[in-house]
């Protein structure tokens, strides 16, 4: 086994994971940054987004794309009604109390996950993917007529994967517009520093607060879209998306969104990388060692700032 | 203009108001004085619906605001200036202002009417407000709350904690605020201060307020400032 044309394919397969992680584990952030609510359901609105993804795509029938492209609107956005009524429902009746919230999340977690088994079943659905052309990995070598481009046996990847990283970057990229040049991001951020104020200054903060939690969800849902096609939606899918947010959000800092951001992409590509050469479990060890590591020497994380 | 008749408020299980009454009209200074825990920040955050009162009525205008909801009192047209500033630290200058902008539909010249009253801010728009001195953080908490063109402005002891030279900014500003029609009601802490702003004072005392007369009356009676706060 070549090293250098494996390590490119782990790259890139961490990559893949990496960005679906960033957008799931910026939800669990924002949530917690703006609301100081810890969502114990948060991987289920991942998996939720995938089996509505498979619902809307299977419904519609016709061409992948058309599919697909219905999931990547109607997924979220039904994630993140479901959320906020949620919210509204639950964690607004009992004040988001710290204590509270964390029970209230862990029954919605049963719920949603239970009310999917009864409906969509135990069974692993796949969505196909819009388009999933085989891109083969290059690799170079100085053999007998100089330099040689070459493409190593067995080792590609497909345009869809390049796809879901380029979609990530994108949708963070518009998660950054909103926060920092809209009024609707200055609320949020205002309302997140301080709420009482923000209430005194006009902010319906109950109002953003579902949307906030709306948001948080759908975010996951959207990455569980650009997921679903190589990963198959089921029922207990929301696990590892939940536990690597949690890595993710405290290494990168509680409520730090850039620091969510660094951390999901330490994260994933170590995930992909130790995964490809080692094992996926190892990947989870150091993970979850890392965390131990960041909570003893640096509890606010790598860009959270301590709060007095 | 703003008229709080017998309210009691508290936090959960300890009562902090028990039956506070005050008006301030157009173009008038209510000052607000009693000793510390006598409840004057507290009186200001139940007329914010920050705190919720128990009893009595708070009306502007006329209409009870005691119950709506949190966020439709600033919309209302009140201003409102918090002990400690409470400013958005994270956000710039420009930010604050911003807030303050957004609360109710205010005319376009009012992000440079603010502006020119505190020129300073204008120098550090792209700031962080956590970053400015006490003086400039005042500054911005009151160029916050005129942000909303209030027709009510409350403030919360704005002179706290500054040096002289920002003192007589602050009240010049508040003298200013007076000139055009706004009414006022200052919590304020230093005798010389409130006779030298106050059309009335309204004294409170243990949750109570007890007495309201004029700055001349107050002023002419040195044993009521001994009696009601120990000076």
């Amino acid at each position: 086994m070549e090293f250098g044309p494996h390590l490119i394919l782990a790259s890139l397969e961490g990559a893949v994971i990496a960005a679906v992680l960033a957008m799931t584990a910026m939800g669990l952030s924002i949530v917690f940054g703006i609301m100081r609510v810890v969502n114990v359901a948060h991987g289920e609105f991942f998996m939720l987004g995938a089996v509505i993804a498979w619902w809307v795509a299977h419904l519609l029938g016709g061409h992948p794309a058309v599919g697909f492209i219905a999931a990547l609107v109607f997924a979220p956005l039904l994630v993140a009604i479901i959320a906020a009524t949620a919210d509204r429902l639950v964690l607004q009746r009992i004040d988001y109390d710290p204590d509270r919230t964390i029970v209230g999340t862990i029954g919605l977690l049963y719920i949603i996950q239970q009310v999917t088994l009864m409906t969509f079943g135990p069974e692993a659905r796949p969505v196909e993917a819009p388009f999933n052309q085989r891109l083969a990995i290059p690799w170079f070598e100085f053999g007998e007529n100089g330099f040689e481009i070459y493409w190593p046996w067995g080792l590609s990847i497909t345009s869809y994967k390049l796809f879901i990283i380029v979609a990530a970057i994108a949708i963070l990229t518009a998660l950054w517009v909103l926060m920092t040049k809209t009024k609707i991001g200055l609320i949020m951020r205002a309302t997140q520093q301080d709420s009482e104020m923000a209430r005194a200054f006009g902010v319906p903060v109950k109002r953003v607060y579902a949307w906030v939690f709306g948001l948080g969800a759908g975010l996951a849902a959207m990455g569980a879209v650009l997921v679903v096609p190589v990963q198959q939606a089921h029922y207990l899918m929301g696990h590892d998306p939940l536990l690597l947010s949690f890595i993710v959000v405290i290494i990168g800092g509680l409520g730090s969104l850039p620091g969510t951001v660094i951390a999901a992409v330490l994260i994933g590509m170590s995930d992909g990388i130790i995964s490809v050469f080692f094992s996926p479990t190892l990947a989870k060890i150091l993970a979850t060692l890392l965390v131990a590591m960041v909570l003893v020497f640096r509890p606010q994380g790598l860009m959270g700032k301590l709060r007095s | 203009m703003l008229e709080v008749k017998d309210i009691y408020a508290g936090y959960g299980q300890v009562q902090v108001l028990h039956g506070v009454s005050l008006d301030v009209a157009a173009g008038e200074i209510l000052c607000v004085m009693g000793r510390n825990g006598a409840g004057k920040t507290t009186l200001l955050r139940s007329i914010m619906g920050i705190v919720q009162i128990e009893d009595g009525v708070i009306s502007l205008e006329g209409e009870a605001i005691n119950t709506l909801p949190g966020h439709e009192i600033p919309r209302r047209g009140i201003g409102y200036i918090p002990q400690g500033r409470r400013l958005f630290p994270e956000l710039t200058v420009s930010e604050n202002i911003e807030m303050g902008l957004m609360v109710r539909k205010v005319s376009r010249d009012t992000r440079d009417w603010v502006l020119d009253l505190f020129p300073r801010l204008r120098e550090r728009l792209d700031q962080r407000a956590g970053t400015l001195s006490g003086g400039e953080q005042q500054m911005l908490a009151t160029a916050r709350a005129l942000a909303l063109r209030p027709k009510v402005l409350l403030l919360d002891e704005p002179t706290e904690g500054l040096q002289p030279s920002m003192i007589e900014q602050i009240r010049q500003v508040i003298l200013k605020m007076k000139d055009e029609g706004f009414a006022i009601v200052l919590v304020e802490q230093r005798i010389d201060a409130v006779l030298a702003l106050a059309d009335r004072v309204t004294m409170i005392e243990n949750g109570k307020s007890v007495e309201t007369l004029t700055a001349k009356e107050l002023g002419a009676s040195p044993d009521k400032i001994k009696r009601y706060l120990g000076v």
